[in-house]
């Protein structure tokens, strides 16, 4: 059967891509954060995922204010990177697991989650940039994706409640499915920052401290946390925080952390990174 | 009863909540035409005619035509939408915060170098 064996979070800043695409990972400003995924980069390439179910949020690149799906699964085979106003970016098309998603999805609506369900859509720097970070510049992905997009752009996203127990329902779903597939579920987004405003620029190093700790030790505590704290303290743009919590919730309770980096700044962003790996092997 | 907003008391934030979605739809999704090249294209070569392509307010599009995004905001507009108009523009989303805090970029940038702007709004003056 399909199991899910770890989960990595990470921050997904446009700049990100941009410094990666414009070949710029080795100056001064940016190089701090590239070495902070050298361990990622290598374990990785020895985990040899099959299938990442990469929990992001679309910019108003796939999805405008026409549609605001809460939850959107990507069902179809293949995905093209978006142009999000200055050309898309030059990476790999995106390959899914058509019939691994369809799957998902029936189970995980069956589960009392109520998915939008997406063929044709483009995927932007919320997906492509936790790719880069931790495969670098391939000529193909290698492995399958399975986009999964979470609305925290038009308020009120998800609770973190709600999106914690969305990862208990993925991880019956995977479970659920035949294939033997070694699966990675990915939460991105993050941690505190503020793009927005005369408050632009806020960063909360302890904030984001202490919720990388819950993170791995109290999920179910930190899940309770209402918005209101996630906009006032790690400000409006760390409410993409939640998504964390699905991927948290398709782990076992107890968890290892593998690796953790933290880097003030990514562009307006505090980044943060984190693996956790779930520790009993079951059968 | 009204929904609570207690997130309205936020300073210096705009949520983007559903009141403000509506308010903005137009802005928006004007928007997202700029992430066609032609029509990109068509915008930066006569911004007040390809504007009154869209049902905006007047004061939206004076908005846009001054990139006063701070007004933007104040009229519906997201952050994720107007990041179209300042990348069709070739600016960052790093310059585009700094001129919404009334920030130089360079001051912007070493305030981001030196840790972001401190979280306690004992710290900061924005109202």
């Amino acid at each position: 059967m399909a199991r899910i064996t770890s989960g990595v979070a990470m921050s997904h800043t446009p700049a990100i891509g941009a410094a990666i695409d414009l070949g710029k990972t080795q100056e001064e400003y940016w190089d701090p954060v590239f070495k902070g995924f050298e361990f990622s980069k290598a374990w990785i390439a020895t985990e040899k995922p099959d299938v990442i179910f990469l929990v992001y949020n679309d910019h108003a690149s796939a999805f405008s204010l026409s549609m605001i799906p809460t939850f959107a699964i990507g069902c179809s085979d293949s995905f093209e990177p978006a142009d999000e106003g200055w050309g898309a970016r030059p990476v790999p098309i995106v390959k899914g697991h058509s019939e691994f998603a369809w799957h998902i999805a029936q189970s995980v609506i069956q589960d009392d989650f109520d998915l939008t369900l997406i063929n044709e859509m483009t995927v932007d720097h919320g997906l492509t940039v936790p790719l880069s970070l931790m495969f670098g510049t391939p000529k193909e992905w290698p492995c399958r994706v399975i986009p999964f997009a979470v609305n925290v752009v038009v308020y009120p996203p998800p609770s973190g409640q709600r999106c914690f127990r969305l990862g208990k329902a993925i991880r019956r779903a995977v479970e659920a499915f035949d294939e033997d597939l070694n699966v990675q579920i990915w939460g991105t987004g993050g941690m505190s920052h503020q793009l927005q405003g005369q408050r632009a620029g806020l960063i909360n190093q302890k904030f984001d401290a202490d919720f990388l700790a819950r993170l791995q030790s109290d999920p179910k505590g930190l899940a309770k946390m209402p918005h209101l704290d996630y906009l006032q303290n790690a400000g409006s743009e760390g409410i993409e925080l939640v998504m964390w919590l699905v991927m948290r919730g398709a782990l076992d309770r107890d968890v290892e952390t593998l690796h953790s980096f933290y880097h003030v700044p990514a562009s307006n962003t505090a980044l943060g990174h984190i693996i956790l790996k779930n520790r009993a092997k079951r059968a | 009863m009204p929904l609570d907003k207690a997130y309205a008391k936020i300073p210096g934030t705009t949520i983007f909540d559903v009141d403000m979605a509506r308010r903005g739809y137009h802005l928006n999704q004007f928007c997202v035409s700029l992430m066609k090249e032609q029509d990109r294209q068509r915008f930066q070569s006569d911004q007040r005619a390809y504007l009154d392509e869209w049902r905006m307010t007047e004061q939206q599009k004076q908005a846009v035509l001054d990139r006063d995004y701070n007004q933007m905001l104040a009229l519906g507009g997201n952050i994720y939408f107007l990041a179209k108009i300042f990348s069709s523009d070739g600016q960052s989303f790093e310059q585009a915060a700094a001129s919404m805090t009334g920030m130089s970029r360079e001051e912007y940038r070493s305030m981001m170098l030196s840790g972001g702007r401190s979280p306690h709004v004992d710290d900061q003056d924005v109202d």
